[in-house]
């Protein structure tokens, strides 16, 4: 081992990271078909997905024999694409920068990929091999459940009574499982990505009242020349590229017809 | 003197199973044994640095079971994230842990730019680095003469205050902010130092190391300071790790982890001739040690870095609308109150899709339930203030 690692050091920027490796196919020899998949950074991170019926026992594993003691977080992620959309999405914001017409996105997961709208996130880490993995667990939809991690690391009873207010993930055998953050009585989970932040909804853009047409730094061929470059763009950067004064104007316009119908 | 075994009930077993497990434990007086009562900390109590309240059952001047409540800080960073472009989510950081603001902005811009794959220029990483130290003074700097107040000796944070000024002059004079500089773009850092700005921080760095040997005279040195902190609020390091402690917190009971030097990081650490510091003890009074010395390491390695500051841009060639490509990335550095991180995931927009904000804080307080059973009234105050926490810190 001690010389593969040493290996590693000398050529961690062009040689595939053969210790995540090696952690990863350790993973995947304990935990045989709850293993799903992994993915690597070279050099800086790993992923691993499992199922969540061994959810507890990869974080064993890990402690007991990864030497990886030090719990790092517990969290989730809610992959719905915000049906609120996610840029400019108030109803002030279409007044100024037009609405984006082209919605109906499609769910999709991170590394080491995921099949559900919800996914467990557990961050362990090794101080004495300096590395850190990040394992996933996906839940379905009609089962929001996993097994609670303190019999392993007791630190985690505060990140899991989050998770279980802002995203509504029911932890298992948890001996303590009430709200740590909101108050009694709160209706929803927050950080789930159908509940609406009501500020947002009701509010311009965070900055909006600043908008100011950017100063054009060179020649117009130049700026379109930019504009051909930056190439793949989007539409919110093309309509950025626009001139200053246009734009100045329509937005003065816009804010205007604003503040007429709000009366 | 009275038989006070009078008035009980001496055929019940287990009311004598329990005075005799009472009586082993000299510290508690059968005399003055109560029925148990609910003490209620804060959540306005000085040792709380913000709103924390804790709830001790107690059993005469004993704990028997205690529980902190958060949440009056609450202000959903993770979710009001999601709604910020990327350059405008510092602004909110800032105030996550608002006496070390800088260090708060570094994790999340360094998991940005690793997405995108750009790299600050050397200078501005230096310039990063060297704030980030002064934030981690200033903010220990509180700790250090908050703790002494703590335990009755104001004296301490009289000092601790005015001194302290010299360090948030010079992150003012450098930023424009005295506590939440938002200095940090992705790319590198917004300006460059201002004139005259390394001498006069090299001068306070002497004013630092000043206060630390007062400190360490005054407050280290005193008798009722060690009596109240020897052996109060011991940690071992298994137990320490298992809650996800960081920080001096962990350094303090031996366990020699710090990722400054341990972490592949962009920033200038790695350049510096610095040691780590730990203490072997795990209690109150070898986390006030570490801290002292991790402060005046501070001073020396800020002094390091003014010396070695390259010439150069200090920023990185970025687009003027910041989009971070799909992606995860995960960020930690070492706060001065631990171990910060930042999960950023990202689908390619203006806004990150999600932002799990790890703070320190938040574990290192964890461990209060566990720490806390069975000490003395007077001892929760030295335990919740040796762990040092920033409520901004905890509630996020």
């Amino acid at each position: 081992m001690s010389t593969t690692e040493t290996e590693v050091d000398e050529e961690a920027a062009v040689e595939p990271d053969v210790v995540r490796e090696a952690v990863a196919r350790a993973f995947a020899d304990e935990l045989g078909d709850a293993y799903i998949e992994h993915h690597i950074a070279n050099g800086r991170d790993l992923w691993i997905r499992i199922d969540r019926s061994a959810w507890v026992a990869a974080a064993t594993f890990a402690k007991t024999r990864l030497g990886m003691v030090w719990i790092d977080f517990v969290s989730a992620i809610d992959w719905l694409p915000s049906p609120f959309g996610r840029d400019m999405e108030a109803e002030q914001d279409w007044v100024v920068h037009g609405r984006d017409e082209a919605e109906a996105e499609v769910q999709q997961t991170g590394v080491a990929g995921g099949d559900t709208r919800f996914q467990m996130l557990l961050r362990l880490f090794s101080p004495d091999e300096n590395m850190g993995v990040t394992i996933k667990a996906d839940l379905p939809d009609d089962d929001l459940s996993i097994d609670s991690l303190m019999p392993v690391f007791p630190g985690t009873n505060w990140h899991e009574r989050e998770v279980w207010e802002m995203f509504g993930i029911h932890i298992n055998d948890h001996p303590d499982l009430r709200a740590l953050y909101l108050p009694s009585g709160f209706e929803g989970n927050p950080l789930r990505k159908d509940y609406p932040l009501v500020a947002r909804r009701v509010k311009p853009w965070p900055g909006i009242v600043d908008v100011e047409a950017m100063p054009e730094p060179d020649e117009p061929e130049d700026a379109s020349g930019e504009a051909a470059a930056a190439g793949s763009d989007s539409a919110e950067a093309s309509s950025d590229d626009e001139s200053g004064q246009d734009k100045a104007a329509a937005l003065a316009a816009r804010l205007a017809a604003l503040k007429e119908k709000r009366g | 003197m009275a038989d006070i075994t009078a008035d009980l009930d001496i055929t019940n077993e287990a009311q004598l199973r329990y005075i005799a497990s009472q009586a082993v434990d000299a510290r508690v007086n059968i005399e003055l044994e109560t029925d148990g009562m609910t003490l209620n900390i804060g959540p306005q109590h000085p040792a709380t640095h913000g709103t924390l309240r804790i709830v001790a059952k107690l059993d005469g001047e004993q704990v028997i079971r205690s529980e902190p409540i958060m949440g009056y800080m609450h202000r959903g960073y993770e979710k009001l994230s999601e709604v910020r472009t990327y350059p405008q989510v510092t602004t909110l950081i800032n105030r996550i842990d608002w006496v070390g603001s800088f260090a708060n902005e570094v994790p999340f811009i360094l998991a940005a730019e690793d997405l995108m794959e750009v790299e600050a220029p050397p200078r501005a990483q230096w310039i990063r680095t060297a704030l980030f130290e002064l934030g981690r003074i200033a903010n220990i700097m509180l700790f250090l003469g908050d703790m002494a107040v703590q335990l009755g000796g104001s004296t301490a944070v009289f000092y601790a205050f005015r001194d302290r000024e010299f360090v948030l002059n010079q992150i003012e004079a450098a930023t424009g902010g005295r506590f939440h500089p938002n200095f940090n773009r992705i790319g590198g850092v917004k300006d460059d130092l201002p004139a005259g700005w390394v001498g006069e921080t090299k001068s306070a760095m002497q004013s630092v190391r000043d206060f630390c040997d007062e400190m360490e005279d005054l407050v280290l040195g005193n008798e009722i300071f060690q009596l109240r902190c020897r052996g109060v609020g011991v940690i071992p390091a298994d137990i320490g790790m298992a809650y996800g402690l960081s920080g001096a917190n962990i350094r303090a009971s031996g366990v020699d982890w710090d990722l400054r030097r341990d972490a592949e990081s962009p920033l200038a650490w790695s350049e510096l001739d610095w040691k780590v510091w730990t203490h072997p003890d795990g209690d109150s009074f070898s986390r006030y040690w570490v801290r002292l010395q991790e402060t005046r390491e501070a001073t020396y390695m800020v002094e390091q870095l003014l010396d070695g500051l390259p010439a150069g841009p200090i920023m990185a060639k970025v687009p003027r609308i910041i989009k971070v490509p799909a992606g995860e990335s995960y960020v930690q550095t070492e706060n001065p109150l631990g171990s910060m991180g930042y999960y950023v995931v990202s689908k390619g927009e203006l806004t990150p899709f999600r932002v799990k904000i790890r703070t320190a804080s938040f574990s290192n307080i964890s461990i209060t339930p566990w720490l806390l059973e069975g000490v003395l009234v007077p001892d929760i105050a030295t335990i919740l203030a040796s762990l040092y926490f920033i409520l901004g810190d905890v509630d996020r």
